[in-house]
């Protein structure tokens, strides 16, 4: 398992390589740069700039320095190796780091709570149908598991607005700081992730119920309870946990859209815009940021796997 | 029973055990109440982005900054506050006007010319690059199958919305506005205009949002083409074909593909509404679909600014956007439990 481990931590070192190379190329291939304003800026404060954030080198130097593997004109190291995330071209007085400290925990605290939404209504909902296959339960539960999957965050968000905020004038509107200003936009953004869920796990767990350890599990005469639970479930979340890894990564990290919708100071944002402004250190933090927590989520959901089921050995 | 009943019950069987495989799942399918309703939908809605200036007033991007977010009579009795009082209110528009005074019913009707295109052409270049891709991957095997494979891994570990997003913000301003001939930007912007006139567009750039899904959306069914194929290959009819002497292409075109047509066909057709909110997605932020040209998530972005007050701006729109993913979910649905039964309610 150790092993396993190790070989799998290692083998994210290319794939971020590789990510960051794709990243930095498409940014720079972009036209246009970072200090380009409707009002053009005299040439020599824009090569004074350049000449400061060491965008006068050449391309492989820019991006071994955001490696942190050369020394920057400056004459100290300071990228990717010794944790820094490098400046924000259009805010001057913060860091990448300092951005992803202010915001990240808003777009996490969001993505955890849809996420707890996702699994807490899908698994439920999605077991449920299964025992109850063909009854009214079962269409009642898929039916909302089709609503949730064709209503997108982008239509939900607004309708939620409309009947809640505007109309019932429950919660408020949009805004962030109170319990009640993170009901909607959790609900906008888990609700589609629920349907996922609830129609995976009702697939899966029809198949798992007609296995023969089910039947022997019943003929040892355990309760159905104990069957359902112990060894029906625990099964059929194999499935469930590998479309949690990367859901858990993508909401976690800001969508834009629901933050946007409902003016949330999260992640999602700055990536948006930081594309707009060319502002090149913000998109290569955002997406390797992205990139480190879809590889740790799926690896975490590879060593769940040994855990629910003893037959998935790693070696 | 007389002897005639007789041959017209045995004409029957006989028949019934001729309907192969896809006669079978088409009369399954006809008798999936939602997938066919889905199906009736999608045939309305391809209709109506198909004769959109028959069935609608006025063109897309006229409009009168006069009669700016009109809203329409019959709605004013649902809308909680006093309308009246801020909004001008007028039978002119079925579905009122949007901020610049356009007609929404209009902008609707024509927002299909985006985004049925968009799931369309990226479910048909989802197919072909991934069954291409996995094709070669699983029919060689080995040392291809590895490399490949490993690229493909790397491009899951990709954000996908972010690289479209990057993707998108580099093809607009790379190729979008090349005026010089014989640059291969030029080019570029050129096949877009051909291909936003094809789709009865003026303008929008509607090739660089198919090039966009395209380079993101292959990977899923190339997974499972290759899967497939692994499985196949072992098979004694393809080892029976290489014996008398078939090139690979011909196994592979003429032996294996009918064979593994079917569930990829179902995967592309369930991602068709995962392509339409990616243009959606693209639109609302602004990267999508350039205006004036209507796009359902511009118009979603545009009218969220203004909602407390004009909320049809947004509602319509997405009433619009939610049936047509309905639809092609109970299609998609339908298709996949006629083809497959055994793969019934799985994702």
């Amino acid at each position: 398992m150790a092993r396993y481990i190790v070989r799998r931590l290692l083998w994210t070192i290319p794939v971020l390589f590789f990510i960051a190379v794709v990243t930095f190329s498409l940014v720079h291939a972009v036209p246009g740069g970072p200090f380009d304003r409707e009002k053009a800026l005299p040439a020599e404060i824009i090569a004074n700039l350049e000449k400061h954030y060491g965008l006068d080198q050449p391309l492989w130097k820019q991006f071994t320095d955001y490696l942190g593997v050369t020394r920057k004109p400056g004459g100290e190291y300071g990228g990717l190796l010794q944790g820094q995330l490098g400046p924000s071209f259009s805010s001057r007085s913060r860091t990448v780091n300092d951005m992803v400290a202010a915001h990240l925990p808003v777009s996490a605290q969001l993505g955890i709570c849809a996420l707890i939404i996702a699994v807490g209504l899908g698994v439920p909902l999605g077991v449920l149908a299964a025992l109850k296959q063909n009854t009214m339960w079962d269409y009642i539960g898929m039916g909302m598991a089709i609503f949730g999957v064709s209503v997108p965050s982008v239509v939900l968000g607004p309708l939620l607005i409309w009947v809640f905020a505007l109309a019932l004038q429950w919660v408020p509107v949009a805004g962030w700081g109170k319990p009640s200003q993170v009901v909607l936009p959790a609900i906008a953004l888990g609700l589609g992730q629920s349907a996922i869920i609830a129609r995976l796990t009702r697939a899966s767990m029809l198949q798992v119920i007609r296995e023969d350890y089910i039947r022997t599990a019943r003929a040892k005469g355990l309760t159905e309870r104990a069957v359902m639970i112990k060894h029906a479930m625990k099964n059929a979340f194999i499935p469930v946990a590998t479309v949690l890894g990367p859901m858990f990564a993508a909401v976690t990290t800001g969508t834009f859209l629901v933050e946007q919708i409902f003016a949330i100071p999260g992640m999602g944002k700055y990536f948006i815009t930081s594309i707009g402004n060319r502002d090149y250190p913000v998109v290569m933090g955002t997406i390797l940021l992205y990139a480190v927590f879809l590889v740790f989520a799926n690896l975490t959901v590879d060593i769940t796997y040994a855990f629910l089921d003893p037959r998935i050995r790693y070696t | 029973m007389t002897a005639q009943q007789h041959a017209q019950e045995r004409a029957l069987l006989t028949e019934r055990r001729i309907a192969n495989l896809w006669l079978d799942a088409w009369r399954r399918l006809l008798r999936n109440r939602a997938a066919v309703l889905g199906g009736v939908i999608i045939i309305l809605l391809i209709l109506a982005a198909g004769f959109a200036p028959l069935i609608t007033p006025s063109h897309y991007s006229d409009g009168d900054s006069a009669e700016n977010y009109t809203i329409p009579t019959w709605l004013v009795p649902l809308l909680p506050g006093n309308v009246e009082a801020y909004a001008t209110i007028s039978n002119k528009f079925a579905l009122g006007a949007d901020f610049l005074g356009r007609d929404l019913y209009t902008r609707i009707v024509y927002g299909a010319r985006v985004s049925l295109p968009v799931g369309f052409v990226g479910a048909f270049t989802a197919l072909i690059i991934g069954l291409i891709y996995g094709s070669v991957a699983g029919y060689y095997g080995g040392k291809v199958d590895n490399v490949m494979m490993r690229l493909v891994d790397i491009m899951y570990a990709f954000p996908t919305m972010l690289l479209i997003i990057l993707l998108m913000a580099f093809f607009k301003s790379s190729f979008g506005g090349a005026q010089d001939p014989g640059t291969v930007s030029y080019t570029f912007n050129q096949v877009n205009h051909f291909v936003d006139g094809l789709l009865g567009l003026e303008g929008g750039g509607m090739l660089f949002i198919f090039m966009g899904i395209g380079i993101t959306a292959w990977m899923g069914v190339a997974r499972l083409a290759r899967g497939q194929i692994l499985s196949l290959k072992e098979k004694e009819f393809v080892e029976a074909s290489h014996m008398i002497g078939a090139r690979d292409l011909r196994i592979i075109t003429r032996h294996i593909l009918p064979n593994i047509l079917g569930p990829l066909v179902v995967t592309v057709t369930l991602y068709i509404p995962r392509y339409i909110t990616t243009e959606v997605f693209l639109s609302f932020i602004g990267l999508g679909v350039d205006p004036p040209t209507p796009s359902w998530g511009a118009m979603i972005s545009d009218g969220s600014r203004a909602m407390r007050s004009y909320p049809h701006l947004v509602l319509f729109p997405a009433i619009a956007l939610a049936i047509t993913m309905f639809a092609f979910n109970f299609l998609g649905d339908g298709l996949r439990d006629a083809l497959d039964p055994r793969m019934k309610g799985t994702q």
